[in-house]
């Protein structure tokens, strides 16, 4: 089945008890696009990319992710995507490498597929003079860059990543957007949060999600243009900080 | 199948590396049993013994200051008469009891045997016999102390008291316990800890199914379990002489299906609790006070109120303990303890079930 969308929702909606946590949501990311899914703390987005990542059952409305529904299919939607959560996804009383291995291992891999890509992986993340360490002693930046290492281990066609770069200082940041881009170059879509706003300028698109609705959706330039202001921090400022 | 290796491997090395399982493994059963078999060394040692006596002479003071100097007795005087003795075991107010005759002075001056005699407790038959034997000792060094060749003729009528449960009785509801308290623990901590720190919604990501990751989770404990519930069954039998009269295996396989019921205990915890530290109490309490109060350990179930009655049927403690007190002390074989077995096994299928439904729901 071809999918025109990598990520596609119509009036997609989450309740807890009463609260609406993300309210019609209606999105069409393309394949091999850089998604930028903006919003203040407590908007929704985490909410939202559980629910197309099959770890939480809408409320109402439909979604499609991979081309598979998000009811239906979610067994095959996770075969197709990586996600990368918030929450620090890695054992820290694991090395590095019994990480990657445990990864690789749920995610089915072969034993030998798996051996070569581990030590590919510690050579890439410069790690290989730390694999014995234990994860938890290693800095923060090192980290990420092993999580998302962790969640692509399958090569997914798309990624979500959820914060992937809180708490780093800007180089490490600019060295994780340098290997974003990498994996758009290999066509992968990727489907981003942060509350960084000049991460918001890298991305192909960005949505802005406010009180679990969006209320902004293009490509940096056009919202710029639109709101008349010089950066997406501003028009950020301008949309969320009424 | 082979998604869940990895999840085994990766369970057991948290276990190598985390100090905490390592101690709730090893160190817990045994400090468990030996504290209790403490307390029962304790408790041979502050023998109470009550003395009534009718001779009231020095040699008859001398001899309660024999008993009243060793270390083994906690001397008190009674006059209730011998008719009352029963009450004093009844209350634990004594264990021994020693009746000094009348004419106690008068015959230990003769070179004729002297009578005394004394009343020893036998709810615990192990007890009772160490009592007896310390009191044997204490009347030997008394007369070989006044250079008399004449022996004591000591009366020792040992008295069952069926209301208080032996030692025999006490230790397999210990191991009931213990099991259950270190498996549900287990469990439930190890998967609430995966959902405190965030790994468990990154496996749930994956394709591996819910089922994969609880058996993943679960082999290595109910191994380490299995091998908690030996160590435990070892020291019942050589330290506590508790009798194997049934067959080891049939015990091994009945523990085996136990702590298969308490690590799908543990696992039902996991889906209700999101934190290690909720987990944790939670565990504690669901799985010890039932097992103490509702079990038949301290309490026999036949004179608790109707309500409760009904309640133990579903403490998995309860069968265990009939099944464990049936092979060891009765020698019953697999057709008489049939029942709680499949009570039990079924328990342990009911809620593994349950747990694998509400696994993924309950993120
Ligand atoms: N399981 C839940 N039960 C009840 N409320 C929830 C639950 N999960 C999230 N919420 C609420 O839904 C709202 C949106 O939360 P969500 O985590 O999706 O926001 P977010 O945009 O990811 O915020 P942040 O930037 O802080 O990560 C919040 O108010 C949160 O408290
Ligand atoms: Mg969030």
């Amino acid at each position: 089945m071809m999918a025109p969308y990598a990520v596609q929702t119509a009036n997609l909606g989450k309740r807890f008890g009463k609260f609406e946590a993300v309210k019609n949501l209606n999105l069409a990311v393309h394949a091999g696009e850089i998604f930028g899914f903006l919003g203040a703390n407590g908007a929704g987005k985490t909410t939202a990319i559980r629910m197309l990542c099959g770890l939480l059952l809408p409320s109402s409305g439909n979604g499609q992710v991979a081309g598979f529904d998000i009811y239906k299919q979610s067994e095959q939607i996770k075969q197709h995507i990586g996600y990368m959560s918030q929450k620090f996804s890695l054992y820290d009383d694991l090395t590095p490498a019994e990480n990657i291995e445990f990864y690789g291992g749920v995610y089915g891999l072969q034993r030998q597929t798996l051996l070569q890509k581990r030590s590919d992986l510690l050579e890439e993340l410069g790690l290989t003079e730390l694999a014995d360490m234990t994860t938890r002693s290693l800095p923060l930046g090192y980290k990420q860059r092993l999580a998302l290492s962790c969640a692509l281990l399958h090569d997914p066609k798309i990624v979500f990543l959820d914060e992937p770069t809180g708490g780093v200082d800007p180089e490490a940041r600019r060295n994780f957007w340098d290997l974003i881009y990498h994996m758009a170059q290999q066509g992968k879509t990727i489907f981003v949060t942060t509350h960084y706003m000049d991460e918001a300028e890298y991305c192909n698109r960005v949505s802005i999600m406010y009180q679990g609705e969006i209320i902004a959706l293009g490509s940096p330039q056009e919202l710029k243009q639109k709101f008349g202001k010089a950066s997406m921090q501003e028009v950020f400022i301008h949309l969320v900080d009424r | 199948m082979n998604r869940i290796i990895p999840i085994i491997r990766k369970e057991f090395i948290h276990i190598r590396r985390d100090f905490r399982t390592l101690i709730i493994i090893f160190i817990m059963p045994v400090a468990q049993l030996l504290m209790f078999g403490y307390a029962i060394n304790m408790e041979i040692q502050n023998i109470t013994l009550a003395v009534i006596d009718h001779s009231e002479s020095p040699a008859s003071r001398d001899l309660i200051r024999a008993f009243a100097g060793s270390k083994f007795f906690t001397v008190r005087h009674f006059d209730g008469g011998e008719s009352r003795v029963g009450a004093l075991f009844q209350n634990r107010q004594a264990r021994i009891v020693l009746i000094i005759p009348q004419d106690f002075a008068a015959t230990i001056a003769r070179p004729v045997a002297t009578k005394v005699q004394a009343l020893i407790d036998a709810s615990d038959s192990n007890a009772a016999q160490a009592i007896r034997n310390y009191a044997d000792a204490i009347l030997q060094t008394y007369n070989a102390g006044r250079g008399l060749a004449a022996p004591f003729e000591v009366q020792t009528t040992i008295q069952y008291n069926p209301t208080f449960k032996s030692t025999y009785f006490f230790v397999p509801g210990l191991v009931a316990l213990i099991l259950i308290m270190i498996s549900a623990l287990l469990t439930s901590v190890a998967i609430a800890r995966e959902k405190e720190t965030g790994t468990m919604e990154q496996i749930l990501v994956s394709p591996v199914r819910a089922r994969e990751i609880i058996i993943g989770k679960v082999v290595p404990y109910i191994l380490l379990a299995f091998m908690d519930g030996v160590i435990v069954l070892l020291v019942a039998h050589f330290w506590f002489k508790v009798p194997i009269i049934g067959s080891v295996a049939l015990i091994l396989g009945a523990a085996l299906v136990y702590v298969f019921v308490a690590l799908a205990l543990g696992l039902f915890i996991s889906t209700l609790a999101h934190t290690q530290q909720v987990a944790m109490m939670a565990a504690l309490i669901i799985s010890m006070l039932p097992s103490i109060m509702l079990s038949g350990f301290f309490f026999p179930v036949a004179s608790m109120p109707k309500v409760l009655q009904w309640i133990t049927y579903v403490v998995p403690a309860k069968y265990f303990l009939l099944i464990v007190r049936g092979i060891m002390l009765k020698g019953n074989t697999l057709a008489q303890i049939g029942t709680p077995l499949l009570v039990l096994l079924g328990m342990g299928i009911i809620l593994t079930i349950i747990s694998t439904k509400k696994f993924k729901t309950t993120l």
